[in-house]
C-alpha cells in the first residue's frame, strides 16, 4: 500500500496534467469545507453545480458560451507568458477588441463573408495596438508591462464608456450601442430561430431546440482554431523560437542576434489581439453590442488564471477555460437551488490556482513523505 | 598513511542515486581538523553532489554523516551551517541589488534593542572578518556593481560570519586572478591556522598541489583514492582523475598570420556606472593567429568584448572587420561579418537553458535554411544537424532532447563551441573559454582553438588565466585599467614580466 503511495507521488511530481487534476481536487475539497462550515450540504451543493452543467443541452451549451472568450483570453496570457511577459492587460484588450469589433460591426454594410472577417480583424487591429503600445512601453522606456497594462485597463474601460455615450454610436435611450448589422452576427441561426419555419422545425426537434435557444456561436469554434494556431506558432514558427528564446533567456537571445524589445513588442501585440478576439467573439456571438461598463467584466483577469490552469500551454487553455467556464455558469445555480452563495465556486477556483501556482509545497510535501519513509527503512 | 586529530567530517559510504543514475557511488570521505583536504574529478563526477549532500541540499540514498565524530542528520542547509558547516558555491547566490554588507548579514542581521538592524555592528562586524582573514571588499558597494572575482569573497564572508568552521569551496579559483589566487592561497592558510577545516572542490591539478593536504580523487562517481598530496605529482593526479594520461601541452605548429582580420582604433568604452572602462584601446588581430589578451579581472575585458559583439555601445573610436566598419552595429549584423564569440558567461549569455541541445544549436540560424523554411521550423533538419554535432564535438549525454541545464558545464561549453565553430567564423572571440572545465575539456577547448588558427581563421582569446593565455596564444596583449600595454610574441614572452605588467607595473 506504501509503495502504491509512493509510486503515485512520484508519479504525481513529475506529472503536469496529474498534478493539475490533484489542485482541482484540492480546490473542490476545500470549496466544500467551507460550505460545510457555512451550514450547507457540499454534496448536494456539487450535485447542483453538476446537473447545472450537464443536466439539460441547453446548459451545456451555455457553458460553451462562458467558456469561449475564457479560453481566448487564456491564450492571450500564456502566449504573452512565453516570451517572458505578465499580460495583466487582457481585461483592457478584450474591451478595446470589443469596442473594434461592435464598430466594424455597426458602420460596415457589407455582405456576411466579409463582414465578418473585417470585424475579427478590426477587433485584432485595436487591441493589437492596444497590447502592443505596452510591449512598445517596455522596450523604449522600460515601463513594467504590469504597470502599463493596469493602466491601460482603466483606459480602455473609460474609452468605452466615453463610446457608448457618443451620438451615432449609443442606441437612442440606452446605454449600449447599436448592435451590429445582422450580417456580422456568428450567433447560430440567430434569426431562423425565432422565425415561423424556425419554430416549427424546432419544435419536432426538442433536443436542438435545448440548445439552440441560446445565443450558441461559432466562437467556440474560432477558439479552438485560433488554440491550434498559437501552439503551432509557439512550437513550429521562427517567431516561436525568438519569442521563447527571449522568455527562457534575453540576455542569450539577444547575443544570439535575436533582437530583443522587438520581439517583446510583437509578443504584446499579438497576446492583445488575442484578447480582443475574445471581445469580438463575445460581441458577434453574444451581446451585439457593447454597453456601458461598471465595472471590469473580469474576463482578461480569468484568462490569468485560465492560463495557469492550462500550464500556459495552448491546449490546456482550452481545457482550463472550459472548466472555468463550467465553474462560473453552474456556480450561480446553487444560489436560487440551496441558498448557498454562489460565490463559493470563486473560492474553489481561487484554492485550485493557489495550488497550481505552489507546485513547490506538494513537492515538499513528497519530500517529507519519502524522508520519513528512508527512516523506516533504516 | 596516517593522520591525527578530530575527525571533523566523516562521511561514511554514500551512495547517492538520480533515477538510474548512480552520481556517488560508496564514497568515504575523511577530513581531519585543519586541513584543507582536495576533492578532485572531472566534471560530472559527482564531487559536487557529494557536498551538496554535505551541506543538506540533497539527501544521500544511503550512507552516514559524521560532523566531529558525532553523528549527525542534515537534512537543510540550516542544518549544516547549524553544524558549522559553510559553502561557497560555484555560481554565486548573492541578491545582486544589495550591497556586500546587506548579503553577508542577510538572515543573521545583528538587531538593535529597538529590533531594528544594527547597521553599525554589521558593518563593524563585517570589516573585522574581512580584515582578519585578508578578504578586503567594501562593505557598502553592490553586488551588481563588483566584479566576480569580489563576489566569491563576499561568498566566503558570508559563511565566516555565520560561524563556519568547516569551509565547502567549490572551484574557488574558477573565476579569480592569478593574484587573487596568491591572495586565496593566503586566505586558506590563515583559515587554517585559526583551526578551520576546508574542503575544496577542484579539478585543477596545481592549486590542489598548491593548497591542500590531502586529496580525494572521484571518477565517475566512484572514489578512486585518497592520497597526501606531497605524495603524488601532478600528472598522477590527472591520470588518477581522468583515467588515462593528459597532455598539458597545447600541440600548436608554427604559422605565419595572414592579413589583418579584426582592427580596434581607439576604442573607448563606459561601463555600467558611465566611467571608461575601455581607454583608447587599439589592437589588431590577424588571419591565422591566435591573440591573447592576459589581464586581471575588472580591467576593462568585459566591457571590451561587449562592444566588440554589439551589447554595449562604443563610446567613441572605431571597430574594422576586413576593413568594413562594425563600430556599434547589432549583434546579428556583427554576426553577420562571420564574427562568432564564445561569451564568458555560458549560461546567461552562451545558451538558453530550458531550450534542448538542438534548440540552442541553432540560436543564430533558425530562421536560415535548411532549418526553417518560409518562418516554419524544419524539426527533422533541426534534429539531423544537432545529432552530427553532438558526434562530432562528442557532447554528452547523447541526446538531442536533453535540456542545457541538464548538462554539465564541460558540456555546455561543447554546445557552444560547436555552434560557434559551426557558423564557420573568420573571427572567433573566445571568452574565459575554460573557466571551470575540468583538464579533459579544457585539451578539447584549447585544441577547438589551434584548429580555427591552423584553417586561417583570427582567434581573439581574452583570459584571465594567465597559464592559458601563455599556452594558446601566438601574441600576447597585456590590458591594464582599459588599455593595451603591450604585446609580446609568445615564444619570447615572460611570465614574470607579464604578470607584473597585469598588476601596473612598467616593462
Amino acid at each position: 500500500m506504501k509503495n502504491l503511495l509512493k509510486k503515485f507521488l512520484k508519479q504525481f511530481s513529475n506529472n503536469v496534467l496529474l498534478f493539475t487534476l490533484i489542485s482541482i481536487l484540492l480546490g473542490l475539497f476545500i470549496g466544500a469545507i467551507v460550505l460545510l462550515a457555512a451550514g450547507f450540504n457540499p454534496i448536494l451543493a456539487y450535485s447542483t453545480i453538476i446537473t447545472g452543467i450537464f443536466g439539460k443541452w441547453k446548459y451545456i451549451s451555455y457553458t460553451i458560451i462562458r467558456a469561449t472568450p475564457l479560453i481566448l483570453t487564456g491564450l492571450s496570457i500564456t502566449f504573452a507568458f512565453r516570451t517572458g511577459l505578465f499580460n495583466i492587460g487582457a481585461e483592457g484588450q478584450y474591451i478595446v477588441g470589443s469596442i473594434g469589433a461592435a464598430a466594424a460591426g455597426y458602420f460596415f454594410h457589407l455582405p456576411m463573408f466579409i463582414h465578418i472577417p473585417i470585424i475579427i480583424l478590426s477587433a485584432l487591429i485595436a487591441a493589437g495596438l492596444w497590447g502592443g503600445l505596452a510591449g512598445f512601453l517596455k522596450a523604449k522606456f522600460g515601463v513594467h508591462e504590469v504597470i502599463s497594462t493596469i493602466m491601460l485597463n482603466w483606459i480602455a474601460l473609460y474609452l468605452q464608456n466615453l463610446l457608448v455615450y457618443t451620438e451615432g454610436f449609443q442606441k437612442p435611450g440606452g446605454e449600449t450601442s447599436y448592435d451590429i448589422q445582422p450580417t456580422g452576427i456568428i450567433t447560430l441561426l440567430n434569426e431562423w430561430k425565432l422565425s415561423e419555419a424556425g419554430r416549427a422545425w424546432f419544435a419536432d426537434h426538442p433536443i436542438l431546440f435545448d440548445l439552440f435557444k441560446t445565443p450558441v456561436n461559432f466562437g467556440f469554434i474560432i477558439a479552438i482554431i485560433v488554440a491550434l494556431v498559437v501552439w503551432f506558432t509557439l512550437r513550429h514558427t521562427t517567431l516561436g523560437y525568438k519569442l521563447r528564446a527571449v522568455g527562457f533567456n534575453k540576455n542569450a537571445a539577444e547575443y544570439g542576434g535575436i533582437n530583443v524589445n522587438k520581439n517583446m513588442i510583437i509578443s504584446m501585440s499579438i497576446a492583445g489581439g488575442l484578447a480582443g478576439l475574445a471581445g469580438a467573439v463575445q460581441v458577434m456571438g453574444v451581446s451585439h453590442n457593447i454597453s456601458l461598463l461598471a465595472a471590469m467584466e473580469g474576463y482578461g483577469f480569468d484568462g490569468i488564471a485560465v492560463s495557469l490552469i492550462g500550464n500556459n500551454t495552448a491546449g490546456g487553455c482550452v481545457f482550463a477555460g472550459l472548466l472555468f467556464g463550467a465553474l462560473k455558469y453552474g456556480g450561480q445555480k446553487i444560489q436560487p437551488a440551496i441558498g448557498a452563495p454562489s460565490e463559493i465556486v470563486n473560492i474553489v477556483i481561487g484554492t485550485i490556482v493557489f495550488f497550481i501556482a505552489i507546485p513547490k509545497l506538494i513537492s515538499l510535501l513528497i519530500k517529507i513523505f519519502r524522508k520519513k519513509d528512508n527512516r523506516n527503512v533504516r | 598513511m596516517k593522520r591525527t586529530g578530530q575527525k571533523v567530517v566523516d562521511m561514511r559510504n554514500i551512495t547517492k542515486k538520480f533515477g538510474a543514475f548512480t552520481a556517488n557511488d560508496n564514497i568515504t570521505l575523511t577530513v581531519y581538523k585543519g586541513e584543507v583536504h582536495a576533492l578532485l574529478g572531472e566534471n560530472g563526477a559527482g564531487k559536487s553532489t557529494m557536498m551538496n549532500i554535505l551541506y543538506g541540499l540533497y539527501s544521500a540514498t544511503s550512507g552516514e554523516i559524521y560532523i566531529k565524530e558525532k553523528k549527525c542528520n542534515i537534512e537543510s542547509p540550516n542544518d549544516a551551517i547549524a553544524n558549522g558547516i559553510g559553502m561557497v558555491h560555484q555560481h554565486f547566490m548573492l541578491v545582486k541589488p544589495f550591497t556586500v554588507m546587506q548579503n553577508i548579514i542577510l538572515g543573521m542581521e545583528p538587531r538593535t534593542k529597538f529590533g531594528t538592524i544594527d547597521l553599525k555592528k554589521a558593518e563593524q562586524d563585517v570589516i573585522s572578518i574581512s580584515e582578519k582573514y585578508g578578504l578586503i571588499v567594501d562593505p557598502h558597494a553592490k553586488i551588481q556593481d563588483i566584479t566576480v572575482g569580489m563576489e566569491q569573497r563576499v561568498e566566503i564572508l558570508k559563511a565566516l560570519y555565520r560561524g563556519a568552521e568547516i569551509l565547502i569551496l567549490d572551484e574557488p579559483t574558477a573565476v579569480l586572478t592569478p593574484q587573487e589566487i596568491t591572495e586565496l592561497m593566503q586566505i586558506l592558510k590563515n583559515l587554517t591556522s585559526e583551526g578551520k577545516t576546508i574542503i575544496l572542490i577542484s579539478h585543477k591539478l596545481k592549486e590542489i598541489k598548491e593548497a591542500a593536504d590531502y586529496c580525494t580523487i572521484i571518477r565517475r562517481g566512484k572514489q578512486i583514492d585518497t592520497v597526501k598530496v606531497s605524495d603524488v605529482t601532478e600528472s598522477e593526479l590527472a591520470s588518477k582523475m581522468v583515467g588515462r594520461e593528459v597532455s598539458f601541452k597545447v600541440d600548436k605548429k608554427p604559422k605565419i598570420p595572414g592579413e589583418t582580420m579584426l582592427k580596434i582604433e581607439a576604442l573607448e568604452v563606459l561601463d555600467n556606472r558611465e566611467i571608461i572602462t575601455v581607454n583608447k584601446l587599439s589592437l589588431e588581430v590577424k588571419a591565422g593567429e591566435i591573440l591573447g589578451i592576459a589581464g586581471i579581472d575588472g580591467n576593462g575585458q568585459s566591457e571590451f568584448v561587449e562592444a566588440l559583439t554589439g551589447l554595449r555601445k562604443v563610446k567613441s573610436g572605431k571597430i574594422f572587420m576586413k576593413g568594413k566598419d562594425i563600430t556599434n552595429k547589432t549583434p546579428r549584423e556583427i554576426f553577420d561579418h562571420k564574427i562568432s564569440s564564445i561569451p564568458e558567461d555560458r549560461q546567461k549569455y552562451g545558451l538558453v537553458l530550458d531550450f534542448n541541445v538542438a534548440e540552442n544549436f541553432i540560436l543564430e540560424n533558425h530562421a536560415d535554411e535548411p532549418f526553417a523554411k518560409s518562418g516554419i521550423l524544419q524539426h527533422s533538419r533541426i534534429f539531423q544537424h544537432s545529432e552530427n554535432l553532438i558526434e562530432k564535438f562528442d557532447v554528452r549525454p547523447k541526446n538531442s532532447f536533453k535540456s542545457a541545464r541538464s548538462l554539465s558545464g564541460g558540456n555546455q561549453q561543447k554546445v557552444i563551441i560547436a555552434r560557434e565553430v559551426t557558423n564557420d567564423p573568420e573571427l572567433l572571440i573566445a571568452v574565459q573559454p575554460t573557466r571551470g572545465l575540468d583538464v579533459g575539456a579544457i585539451e578539447y577547448v584549447h585544441s577547438a582553438l589551434v584548429h580555427q588558427r591552423d584553417i586561417n581563421k583570427a582567434v581573439l582569446l581574452i583570459s584571465l588565466e594567465l597559464d592559458e593565455v601563455m599556452n594558446v596564444a601566438d601574441r600576447i596583449a597585456v590590458i591594464y585599467e582599459g588599455k593595451i600595454v603591450d604585446i609580446f610574441d609568445a615564444q619570447n614572452a615572460d611570465m614574470n614580466q607579464i604578470g607584473l605588467m597585469m598588476a601596473g607595473g612598467k616593462s
